[in-house]
């Protein structure tokens, strides 16, 4: 690994966000809007307290970020590989994390300002009882945009065209959300499909952010992050295990 | 005695099901132009991939200035251009170059330079997706020169650009192989033989001749590079 280059990708695809008003606004604007949405749909603006919004809120809160960089990821990752910049990088010597990771650091980044949008609109402006510390709701978000991350660069090995990666959306996202406790409570989910959600990273995430609100230790919710930071870790080194310098 | 940058014996390389380059021996020497010519899916690409490294199903053996082809202390000295302008879109060309300048450990100011050798300073800041094709391919062979590498694989380079800008890009390609490099460049069109100092004839993953164009020539008695290979072809037929 090479600091030099890790950080050179990471300015990079930060430049060609920027550059792209459309994701840009896809990754920052989108997850505030829907969230208002949320809101509006519970409970509208005269109705008090809001007991569904904080039912959910903490919820989406770690799904946004997870599931708008898997997308962004995957898709930018593909444009890498079928526009040969990968192979040619690739001929350089650029070692494989250096890709990895300048690409997690830059989402990394993208998603601090992300979270930090969507944790103020929701506790400031829809007022979202919060009752731990609201700095770690922005942490927790971040080591999830980074598991989104880390997910969408390891499908994006398996996909030939963008239409493909989209594609991998259903499969590797939606299950997640489903089980991850936000519809049905984990412990009152079948047994069998508990332990499936076990076994998904995402569903530790909300049970991050559902253990802040209600103000659980901070100890508690590290270990949660821990888990979901363990995950995100093991999926790049899957991910460089399928990058392949020579290809057929 | 020249050096050679490259020395291959006995490459195989498979690539799906099929073999498609079929046990290829042949040198390339540094302070030349090689052209490596043949029609189109004969395996010039296929060639030119295996020795930056990026191939796989690889059989035999291929150094490049006496290490294995694609060994990590060759990364910053050879120059290669894929056949597909890889630069990206949505950045500048200064930003394109600076970029792999950076990954390359190249200085900053290599940056203007590649820019000026490849005629581009005039777009220097527009964005390569509002470029021309022909002005694309010459961002990505501006990355290649970054650094002055020993050994430059270019992958048709010239594909798409104006007779005036051809004839200035052979004459840049001859300075770097004058400065000692080992130029490699492909060609599907017969007519830019004439340009190299050497020719490899391709066809169907084997090499049907190796010379200077002018031997080739004298040794098929024909008057230009494409007569020489539809004679070859036919002699063997
Ligand atoms: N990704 C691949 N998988 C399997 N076979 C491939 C692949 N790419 C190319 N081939 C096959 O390898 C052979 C050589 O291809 P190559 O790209 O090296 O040809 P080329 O001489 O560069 O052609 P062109 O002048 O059109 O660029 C072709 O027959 C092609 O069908
Ligand atoms: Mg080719």
């Amino acid at each position: 690994m090479t600091p030099r280059i890790t950080f050179a990708v990471a300015a990079r695809v930060l430049t060609q966000i920027r550059r792209d008003h459309r994701t840009l606004a896809m990754l920052l604007v989108l997850p505030c809007l829907l969230i208002s949405l949320l809101w509006w749909m519970f409970d509208g603006p005269a109705a008090g307290p809001s007991p569904m919004f904080d039912r959910f809120g903490p919820g989406l809160l770690a799904i946004f970020p997870f599931m708008v960089m898997f997308l962004v990821t995957s898709v930018t990752t593909l444009r890498e590989r079928s526009s040969g910049t990968l192979e040619r990088l690739l001929a350089m010597p650029m070692g494989k994390v250096d890709f990895l990771l300048g690409y997690a650091i830059a989402f990394g980044v993208l998603a601090a300002v992300q979270s930090l949008l969507a944790v103020v609109l929701s506790v400031y402006v829809l007022d979202l009882e919060v009752d731990g510390p609201v700095w770690l709701l922005g942490v927790v978000a971040v080591v999830d945009a980074v598991l989104g991350t880390a997910l969408g660069l390891f499908v994006s090995a398996f996909a030939n065209t963008e239409f493909q990666a989209v594609q991998f959306m259903p499969l590797a996202v939606v299950p997640q959300i489903l089980l991850c406790g936000l519809f049905v409570p984990r412990p009152a989910l079948p047994d069998v499909l508990q332990v499936i959600s076990d076994l998904l990273p995402l569903s530790y995430a909300t049970d991050a952010m559902t253990d802040l609100k209600h103000g659980e230790e901070t100890a508690q919710i590290f270990g949660l992050l821990g888990i979901v930071a363990g995950f995100a870790v093991g999926v790049l080194i899957l991910g460089a295990a399928t990058l392949r310098r020579r290809t057929a | 005695m020249m050096k050679n940058a490259v020395e291959v014996h006995d490459l195989v390389v498979v690539r799906g099901d099929n073999e498609v380059l079929h046990g290829l021996d042949f040198t390339i020497p540094v302070g030349q132009v090689t052209g490596l010519l043949g029609p189109s899916g004969c395996g010039k690409s296929t060639l030119m991939r295996t020795l930056v490294g990026v191939q796989a199903g690889v059989t035999g053996t291929a150094t490049v200035f006496d290490q294995p082809a694609g060994a990590r202390q060759l990364r910053d000295r050879v120059g290669y251009v894929t056949q597909a302008a890889s630069v990206y879109d949505d950045l500048s060309v200064t930003e394109n170059l600076a970029f792999f300048a950076k990954v390359l450990g190249v200085d900053r100011d290599e940056v203007a330079k590649a820019i000026d050798k490849v005629d581009l300073a005039s777009h220097q800041d527009q964005v390569v997706s509002k470029l021309s094709g022909g002005q694309r391919s010459r961002v990505s062979l501006a990355v290649a020169l970054l650094g002055t590498p020993d050994l430059l694989v270019l992958d048709e380079p010239t594909v798409g650009l104006d007779p005036v800008l051809r004839q200035d890009l052979w004459g840049l390609f001859h300075r770097i192989a004058d400065g000692g490099a080992a130029v490699l460049v492909s060609s599907h069109v017969m007519d830019e033989a004439e340009r190299c100092d050497r020719l490899l004839l391709m066809r169907d993953g084997v090499f049907i001749a190796d010379g200077s164009p002018a031997e080739i020539k004298q040794k098929t008695g024909a008057d230009d590079i494409e007569q020489a290979f539809l004679t070859i072809v036919r002699e063997a037929a």
